[in-house]
């Protein structure tokens, strides 16, 4: 009894997190272009999705921006998490402290003060301020998941390593990096996926000519989204439901947790001491 | 765990890799460009790919939703755009601001298209026709449905009937939504005088709980849609709409309206000024104004356009092509920075109320 | 050893941070606090108290308020049912939770417009059914819903993550030690999860305060939050003092209440 309860629970809870997504998905294959009745069946958006230059142009850009934000970061932000480790105490919470404020901020705050220092540095708005203000709320996100696994590491194998006569650079990429691996990996990821999400601050740092998927579909909400944006969400996130299962679910593999694997902003919070610096 | 990231991150590279492959060949490396900013929905598409296939010249299109969200970016100066199309009390605060450089006619020969009504009608917001050429002109009126509304639609008072709560699109843009309540109330749409902008916003904020919705590009898929049944709107979407869904009616109310004009203007920060002007150029051609109306139904004030038309209805159409000497007509000027200020705030009232 | 000299690998972030968190900050303070002239002013702080941003900043605490005590309300009883499946299972049901949040979130926003509308498919089905249409559209309910589902997962993770690290033991101990359910998890499982609680709590609450994009696409422009006035500041009227000095408020206004909640969490977490 209690258990079906629960089934039922669960269940309620699910279409409500998917109903939007079926009806986004079902648009997708509206033939007529209004979306408040279905006009029969058609492949026509996917077809037509390929030859939609502005479409594919912002997707392009959505990509390209994450990837290299999130790169970028990763590299600054793991260095940035070596570096503090040799750091005195104070200096290091200093920092931290700093790298919280992206986190806990407003994102409309953020970014109207990164629009406001882009415009007095007179710089043109385009892709380059876009791609700066994505590092820069992107770093925090790898500081906070690098920088706890750094406190675990156990240096002795370093030291083993200089000992045995490794230069540090050799002992830092033979036996520290590998041991990060996976945090630096969660930290490219969500910096990944926060990128590829946001919208508020591109829509306060972006220029002439410039659009994400987000502002794409900002600006269409005001004047009737174009088909064929279901239709290219509807790929992205079947392609995601995929790939997640496959790599959750490869045959043999055994969870060794029963932890969640995508994680987001807010598990790294949750797990990285947020509380313990703020 | 490393592994499942490991493979999570080699397939988003790959996807931005290709994406990276495909960026480099639209980005935009030339100097050959223009960089366009419009209205949502105020060109046919078709034309910028023909204006690039002509001229090699690559169009960059940038789409804003109001005059009040397109100055500040202008003005900011952080975005530079050659080419904008703002409406004409925008155009004259943009010229108070010393914001825009003036057009050099002998690039754009195709003036002489633009008919001389509306260059003398230009001539209230921009003297001597220095500075804009007219792209669309237009009223503002009601738009509604036939089905949901029986009685006689002439007065913006339906828009303060009770009987269509919820029924009713209103502007969400401060001039336009004002000039409505002042007209409503019998004032002058460019009224600064405090009582009477008091009353309006009063007027306005009693319209409030009947409104379903303050919209603007949205109040044309809402009609069509059905979802209300009467909206606020610009008289360039009234052929479009009606072409969509036939229940659909336009009515200039008898208290008066805007009289509008939309115009290309180059402002200072201009990288392509002549580019900007070729495109110009290219939009006062006949055959590219009539198809540009075709697609928009935004009246051309392009005569040998309009001679183009073949559908005999809608080149003599009352809606695209009033005689306008049938209505109360005034043309909304630029108030000045401070005046501008106080009607948002006052606006914000209204919305917040 | 060369500890010195790996300490500087810190340098490119901390001058990133100086240009990019800091910097911006100063600017945001500095335009607070000046006129358009750039003379020395408090107005624009001071604008919070005028009628409309305080009902704003009102109504867009109640909505936070109101969203973050629903998403608990929803991922709470979740998080324990979640909790009690087999681990094979929770841990694709948990990924079924937070897959959604792959989807564009202003799209999937957007969708709640086809959703809800006047003609839209709830009411579709609704006159199928012969029910009375429900008209939540540009009211206040429709844009709670939006931000509950919008932050829902953010509720969900870390509180299904605390609630499944909980020792079974522990529970196992208090029931034999004759604890009842509600003696349980009242003194056991609620304690012991409260740090999941609270940063789901702060997860959700922080963009429900600030968000403009929900109220925009679901309120119809009827109802103003302070995201919105602030956002229109910048945006449509230029006037970056006072857009400033609503952002330092607001800036303030979650600094006290992250002060607040961690609190508590000090306080309870013994």
């Amino acid at each position: 009894m209690k258990k079906t309860l629960g089934n039922i629970y669960l269940t309620l809870v699910l279409i409500f997190m998917y109903a939007p997504i079926a009806t986004l998905m079902i648009l997708s294959f509206n033939a007529s272009k209004s979306r408040s009745h279905f006009g029969g069946f058609t492949l026509g958006w996917y077809i037509g999705l390929l030859e939609n230059e502005e479409v594919m142009a912002a997707f392009r850009t959505t990509l390209v921006l994450a990837f290299l934000s999130a790169v970028i970061a990763t590299v600054l932000g793991t260095a940035a998490c070596t570096g503090m480790v040799f750091m005195k105490k104070r200096s290091r919470s200093i920092i931290m402290g700093i790298t919280n404020i992206p986190m806990l901020n407003a994102d409309i705050v953020t970014g109207v003060s990164l629009m406001l220092l882009f415009i007095a540095c007179r710089a043109t708005m385009g892709f380059t301020t876009v791609l700066l203000a994505h590092i820069s709320f992107n770093i925090p996100y790898v500081i906070l998941s690098v920088m706890p696994r750094y406190r675990e590491l156990k240096m002795s194998t370093y030291e083993a390593a200089l000992d045995l006569g490794a230069t540090p650079v050799y002992a830092f990429f033979k036996v520290v990096i590998p041991d990060l691996m996976g945090a630096i990996l969660s930290g490219f990821l969500m910096s990944f996926t926060m990128s590829l999400d946001d919208f508020i601050i591109t829509h306060f740092t972006q220029g002439p000519g410039f659009d994400t998927l987000s502002t794409k579909i900002y600006s269409e909400v005001k004047k009737g989204i174009n088909p064929e944006i279901y239709a290219l969400s509807t790929i992205m996130f079947l392609t995601i439901l995929v790939l997640l299962f496959l790599v959750n679910y490869r045959p043999g593999s055994k969870r060794p947790d029963g932890e969640i694997h995508v994680r987001t902003r807010k598990e790294v919070v949750v797990s990285s001491g947020k509380r313990g610096t703020v | 765990m490393r592994k499942r990231a490991l493979l999570l991150s080699i397939f988003f590279l790959t996807m931005s890799l290709s994406g990276c492959g495909g960026n480099s060949s639209t980005g935009i490396n030339s100097d050959n460009v223009v960089y366009v900013f419009n209205w949502g929905e105020y060109i046919d598409p078709e034309i910028l790919t023909m204006f690039t296939e002509e001229t090699g010249i690559e169009v960059v299109y940038d789409e804003f939703e109001t005059n009040e969200i397109m100055y500040p970016k202008i003005k900011a100066g952080a975005v530079n755009y050659d080419l904008v199309c703002p409406s004409d009390y925008m155009i004259k605060k943009m010229i108070d601001n010393d914001l825009l450089q003036e057009i050099n006619y002998d690039n754009v020969p195709n003036y002489v298209n633009i008919g001389e009504d509306y260059w003398a009608q230009a001539e209230s917001y921009d003297p001597g026709n220095r500075y804009s050429v007219p792209y669309v002109w237009g009223t503002v009126g009601i738009l509604y449905n036939k089905t949901m509304v029986t009685e006689k639609v002439d007065s913006w008072g339906i828009l303060w009937d009770p009987k269509y709560k919820d029924e009713i699109l209103m502007q969400d843009s401060v001039r336009d939504a004002f000039m409505v309540a002042e007209r409503y109330l019998g004032y002058s749409m460019n009224t600064t005088d405090e009582d009477e902008l008091q009353a309006a916003k009063k007027l306005l904020q009693q319209q409030k709980p009947l409104v379903q919705a303050y919209v603007i590009d949205q109040v044309r898929d809402k009609m069509i849609g059905n979802e209300a049944a009467i909206g606020v709107i610009y008289s360039g979407e009234a052929i479009f709409t009606q072409r969509e869904n036939p229940d659909l009616e336009y009515a200039i109310p008898k208290e008066g309206t805007a009289l509008w004009m939309d115009s290309w203007v180059i402002p200072k920060g201009a990288k392509h000024k002549e580019n900007a002007e070729k495109f110009i150029n290219y939009l006062c051609r006949p055959d590219i104004a009539y198809l540009n109306f075709d697609y928009i139904t935004y009246s051309t004030p392009n005569m040998p356009a309009r001679d183009l038309i073949e559908d005999e209805d809608i080149r003599t159409s009352p809606i695209a092509f009033p005689d306008l000497s049938q209505y109360v007509l005034e043309v909304q000027t630029s108030l000045g920075e401070e005046a501008d200020r106080h009607l948002s705030d006052l606006w914000r009232e209204v919305k917040s109320y | 050893m060369n500890n010195k000299k790996v300490r500087f690998l810190a340098g490119p972030y901390v001058l990133w941070s100086a240009g990019f968190i800091i910097i911006p900050l100063c600017l945001i303070f500095y335009y607070a606090f000046t006129d358009a002239s750039g003379a020395f002013s408090i107005d624009n702080v001071a604008g919070i108290i005028s009628y409309v941003n305080m009902k704003a900043l009102i109504l867009s605490m109640a909505f936070s308020l109101g969203s973050t005590l629903i998403c608990l309300l929803i991922a709470y009883p979740l998080a324990l049912i979640l909790s009690t499946v087999s681990t094979k299972n929770s841990s694709l049901l948990s990924l079924l939770f937070i897959l959604p949040m792959w989807m564009n979130s202003l799209l999937r926003t957007y969708a709640w417009q086809n959703i809800l509308e006047r003609k839209g498919v709830i009411n579709g089905i609704l006159t199928a059914l012969s029910l009375p249409p429900l008209y939540i559209i540009n009211k206040p309910p429709a844009i709670l819903l939006g931000m509950v589902y919008d932050f829902l997962p953010f509720m969900i993770l870390p509180v299904y993550n605390s609630v499944s690290r909980i020792d079974k033991d522990l529970i196992n101990a208090a029931s034999d030690l004759g604890a009842g359910y509600r003696q349980i998890f009242l003194r056991v499982i609620w304690p012991l999860s409260l740090p999941g609680v609270i940063s789901g709590i702060t997860m959700v609450f922080v963009p429900s305060l600030t968000t403009f994009v929900i109220s925009d696409i679901l309120g119809g422009g009827k109802i103003l939050l302070i995201g919105n006035v602030i956002e229109q500041l910048f945006t449509q009227d230029s006037d970056w003092n006072a857009g400033a000095g609503l952002s330092m408020v607001l800036m303030v206004f979650i600094l006290i209440s992250m002060m607040i909640t961690s609190k508590y969490d000090r306080e309870d977490i013994r």
